[in-house]
């Protein structure tokens, strides 16, 4: 920071809803420090009882895909469609799948 | 013992009055997360007050149609935002005092069931809010030489007004917080403010009445 006017750093907020689901992004909060996330995102976010969890994390710490490489990362697993479950015809006998 | 009628009359127009003044901050706060914070803990308050004044009478009666004289809220809930640090020193001082209050009322069986009841949801909120204010006393009074300054100038301003809530227990819970914020008290014997319990308040409570209950007196029975 360098000076009263910065912008507190972002963090990016993870919600688990219920015991047993994983955490879900849910958006973010700004604050100077771990401790503060953790208490902005519960006063934010968990408002309507969204939340049992809270996990928060550094927007700079997360690394992201490149929009420019879209094409050669997730493009080829488009015709892919015998990697879905839905792709296989269930053999008449097979009685627990 | 149980409280008497008076005592939880203290404790609902603390909650209330001081629910009010948090309000206030609404679109105000420094950032939107601490706007939504503090309308959070408002609220909480908001919910306790009325949580005991149904339990002393009807509660659109007693927060819309009594006079200032007839409310036995702490002056310290009463007095203005100020800044930052000024309503985090409030916040600070209520916290530690409805801290004791609520566990008090919790704990003793001789207590009225709706009145625990709303004690013991109380006291999970409480200890959220305690949580805020003690962070950020420490957080500003040992943040920059402005935020220390200014923190100091709201626990000077301040401190006259623990006389109503101060215990033994109080002081427990606050003293340690002022240390760790590198904030020095005039001490535990300093002069303190007279109470309220006659009926004589600092005159900000008139005008915090009129906004609240301004709606109700023109509208008397209003709902939405």
């Amino acid at each position: 920071m360098t000076g009263p006017t910065s912008q507190w750093p972002l963090w990016e907020v993870f919600l688990r809803s219920r015991n047993g689901l994983h955490h879900q992004h849910v958006g973010s909060v700004h604050a100077v420090d771990a401790e503060m996330a953790v208490g902005n995102a519960r006063d934010v976010y968990t408002r309507r009882g969204e939340g049992v969890s809270i996990w928060v994390v550094p927007s700079a710490a997360i690394v992201a895909s490149d929009p420019d490489d879209k094409g050669e990362l997730f493009e080829p697993a488009l015709d892919k469609i015998y990697r879905h479950p839905t792709f296989y015809e269930i053999p008449d006998g097979v009685a627990n799948i | 013992m149980s409280p008497t009628s008076e005592q939880l009359l203290s404790y609902a127009d603390g909650a209330l009055v001081l629910s009010h003044r948090l309000s206030e901050w609404m679109s105000n706060a420094p950032t939107v997360e601490e706007d939504i914070a503090l309308g959070n803990i408002a609220l909480d308050l908001l919910g306790q007050a009325r949580g005991l004044l149904q339990t002393l009478g009807d509660e659109d009666q007693l927060a819309y149609f009594r006079d200032g004289q007839e409310f036995r809220n702490p002056l310290l809930c009463e007095l203005p935002n100020g800044d930052f640090a000024h309503t985090m020193i409030r916040q600070l001082f209520a916290d530690a005092w409805f801290a004791e209050v609520w566990a008090d009322l919790a704990a003793d069986n001789t207590v009225d069931a709706d009145v625990r009841g709303v004690a013991e949801k109380a006291v999970k909120e409480n200890a959220y809010h305690w949580r805020h204010s003690s962070a950020w006393v420490v957080r500003l009074g040992d943040g920059t030489d402005e935020s220390h300054r200014r923190t100091h100038d709201a626990l000077d301003a301040l401190w006259p007004y623990r006389g109503e809530i101060a215990s033994d227990h109080w002081y427990s819970r606050v003293e340690p917080v002022l240390a760790h914020a590198t904030l020095t008290t005039p001490g535990r014997d300093a002069w303190t403010q007279r109470s309220s319990s006659d009926g004589w308040h600092t005159e900000h409570l008139g005008y915090l009445l009129a906004e609240m209950q301004s709606l109700a007196r023109a509208h008397p029975g209003a709902t939405w």
